[in-house]
């Protein structure tokens, strides 16, 4: 059996979303953009999912534009909003946005725009004042999450989209976390660009779509063909698109039960929080997703707990240097300026509507033994905090 | 996910020789430890040792470790490795013995063996009195400020372990591995010790065929690098100088060269030989003023 608290990184499909998707892989394979009655049922699909998939976000189903995943959304929003105004050189984003983001900001870099990577507080949380400190009137666009992937820290997108507007720059945002978590509504939003991702709601992978408001002027990203209007081409990935679809269906009925999933989640955090010393909640304070806890675990590391978890049977994850393939800890956490003693021991735990009371049960009932074993071989403990704690301020400064 | 070796996984889920050791308090017996890393780093491991003085062997060996599944085991491992064996014959364990001890690691990990061979050093320096910070910074500009890493040790991670590329120095030593803004350095590092590879290979083809005629001096036209230097004179001692001390019931190990300084350590007959000092200077320093550099100066420890 497997404890699957992984969610931020992915999620199982839905029985109901793979038994919608199913017949587009198998007898229904015509191709929409056939002038053939087989072609066109599937075309009649595809704009269902568009309808389903709009209705999620308070759009209008012309609005969405299907594509294959949250990066090619992120990629060709950036792209179509400096195409929109190729007279303006500026950017704002965060510095804890997703690499996909800040991949593409460092590229533009090069190419001579600049960039603008607001800063984050220890709680995760922005400085308006900083964003309107640095927006100009040669700012095309501002880029932001809607919540952090880490530690599910929300951002406030109405009032930065808000100051983005006053400054006439396109505002853009990522909310490949917040999809299916929290409710939102585009039709009263300053929001031009929304990037979504199908495997974070219960859809397969490889499926995504982009929100573009009515009006904004978009450049496509990918050429080639008269799919979706013009604005993205490529040959449909129909039954990821009617999956997708049937996601967002399913994830606006269980917005309505959202709460179950933030007791469960604050059941695991007041659970270790206080059975386990020198436990922290990365971001603990800010406003968050219902679904994500990042506790931070002093004096150990990431990695090691992870895999201790994992021979328990229990999936999750660390944005500790080892798992991630890189040698640097979570740019995020960084970026909040969390000591070291916290920063190489945090481990995420994403909830989904999968979770049972159970599985938190048997985190919290094998956490305390995991932690105790990895901080008894540990040189360092909570007597030399205050050494440690002038180490890491020596060695941040 | 990492795919680690059966034997890492054991040694990480149930290490041995955790803990540290107290010191007993008895004669003939010292504890000591040896640091390497920082909570900073993302791993750090302290080693602890227990020392027989008279037959400067290792009687036990214990672990306190921050860091990773590897590290860990990396850790443990290097205990059961070292335990009964001499300081000397300690000295000379390589990251890589720790890797194959554990039946290989993902070369992304190698830093994690590399670290156990540190704290190795680290800890019998420090019981022979021996600067671990002058030992580590001498010669050391830092190249990787992220990591704090200095020439130095990228040099000898890169001839070791034979490493050829910026990568794999990152995975060795983690230099590199944060903003990556010395990894331009690094490659000139590498491409150096490349091209001097060559002249390394010749010199000591040179000394010898000077050593045969009596003609003047064989030093190198161009001065040599401290990988070079270190290099030629290990080969002397090893050609030229043991040979001779074996034959006598002794030995001699390189430990360390500061500049000019050639530490040596003197084994077997020669350590308790009264004429010790005749050996120094006229067996070994000769011949390494000989063959390698006339401003040589050898020394005990
Ligand atoms: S200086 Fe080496 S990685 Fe930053």
């Amino acid at each position: 059996m497997v404890t699957y608290l992984d969610n931020n990184a992915t999620t199982r499909i839905d029985p109901d979303v793979l038994a919608a998707m199913l017949p587009y892989l198998s007898e229904l394979y015509g191709n929409p953009s056939s002038m053939h009655s087989f072609g066109g049922q599937v075309g009649a699909a595809i704009e269902t999912a568009r309808e389903q998939v709009a209705a999620l976000l308070g759009a209008e189903p012309t609005e969405i534009i299907f594509n294959s995943c949250g990066s090619e959304g992120n990629n060709t929003a950036i792209h179509a909003a400096l195409a929109a105004q190729p007279e303006k050189r500026h950017i704002v984003t965060t510095a804890v946005e997703h690499p996909a983001i800040l991949a593409v900001c460092k590229h533009l870099e090069k190419r001579g725009y600049t960039v603008t990577y607001l800063s984050v507080d220890g709680r995760g949380e922005l400085d308006l004042m900083e964003l309107e400190a640095a927006m100009t009137g040669g700012t095309a666009l501002v880029t932001t999450m809607y919540a952090n992937n880490e530690t599910g820290v929300i951002f406030p997108v109405e009032q930065i989209g808000a100051i983005a507007k006053a400054y006439g720059a396109a505002y853009h945002v990522d909310a490949v976390q917040a999809v299916g978590k929290v409710p939102i509504d585009l039709s009263t939003s300053p929001i031009d660009l929304l990037t979504l991702s199908g495997h974070k709601l219960h859809a397969p992978k490889g499926i995504g779509a982009l929100y573009v408001r009515k009006g904004f002027r978009f450049r496509p990203f990918l050429l080639g063909g008269h799919q979706e209007r013009g604005r993205r081409a490529g040959t449909h990935n129909v039954p990821g698109i009617v999956a997708l679809g049937k996601a967002a269906e399913l994830a606006q009925i269980h917005l309505a039960h959202v709460q179950r999933e933030a007791e469960l989640r604050d059941l695991l955090e007041c659970g270790i929080l206080t059975t386990i010393p020198d436990t922290v909640v990365n971001g603990g304070g800010a406003l968050r997703l219902p679904n994500t806890t990042n506790i931070g675990f002093k004096y150990i590391e990431g990695e090691a707990i992870l895999f201790m978890l994992n021979r328990e049977g229990i999936c999750a994850s660390s944005g500790s240097a080892c798992t991630s393939g890189s040698l640097d800890p979570s740019h995020v956490l960084t970026a909040m300026g969390l000591p070291y003693t916290i920063l190489h021991g945090s481990i995420r735990f994403s909830l989904s509507r999968y979770t049972t009371e159970a599985e938190i049960r048997q985190v919290l009932a094998v956490m305390p033994e995991i932690v105790e074993r990895l901080r008894a071989l540990s040189p360092f403990n909570n007597d030399q905090a205050e050494w440690l704690q002038e180490r890491d301020l020596a060695v941040a400064t | 996910m990492w795919d680690y070796s059966e034997k890492v996984l054991e040694l990480f889920y149930n290490p041995i020789n955790q803990g540290t050791i107290d010191d007993p308090q008895e004669p003939d017996v010292a504890v000591v430890y040896g640091e390497v890393g920082s909570i900073a780093c993302g791993d750090a491991l302290r080693l602890h040792l227990k020392i027989q003085q008279s037959t400067d062997s290792i009687l036990d060996a214990r672990f306190q470790t921050f860091g990773c599944t590897s590290a860990i085991a990396s850790s443990s491992a290097l205990t059961e490795i070292i335990k009964g064996k001499t300081l000397d014959e300690a000295l000379h364990i390589t990251n890589q013995d720790i890797a194959n001890f554990l039946g290989g690691l993902p070369e992304a990990k190698m830093h994690c063996s590399v670290m156990g061979q540190e704290a190795l050093e680290a800890a019998i320096y420090k019981y022979r009195g021996i600067e671990v910070e002058h030992h580590e910074d001498d010669d050391g500009t830092l190249v990787c400020t992220c990591y704090g890493i200095s020439e130095k040790k990228i040099r000898r991670a890169i001839a070791e372990n034979r490493l050829t590329t910026v990568e794999q120095v990152t995975n060795y030593v983690k230099a590199g591995g944060g903003c990556g803004s010395c990894l331009a350095d690094i490659e000139d590092i590498l491409l150096e010790i490349q091209h001097s590879a060559e002249s390394v290979k010749v010199a000591p083809a040179l000394a010898l065929d000077k050593e045969q005629s009596t003609q003047a001096l064989p030093y190198p036209s161009t001065p040599l690098t401290n990988l070079q230097k270190i290099t030629l004179i290990q080969q002397v001692i090893d050609t030229e100088v043991r040979p001779l001390l074996l034959a006598d019931g002794g030995d001699v190990s390189l430990h360390d060269v500061e500049g000019d300084r050639v530490l040596v350590k003197l084994q077997g007959a020669c350590g308790s030989c009264p004429s010790s000092t005749e050996t120094l200077k006229y067996a070994i320093e000769a011949k390494l003023k000989d063959l390698v550099l006339p401003s040589l100066i050898v020394e005990a420890i």
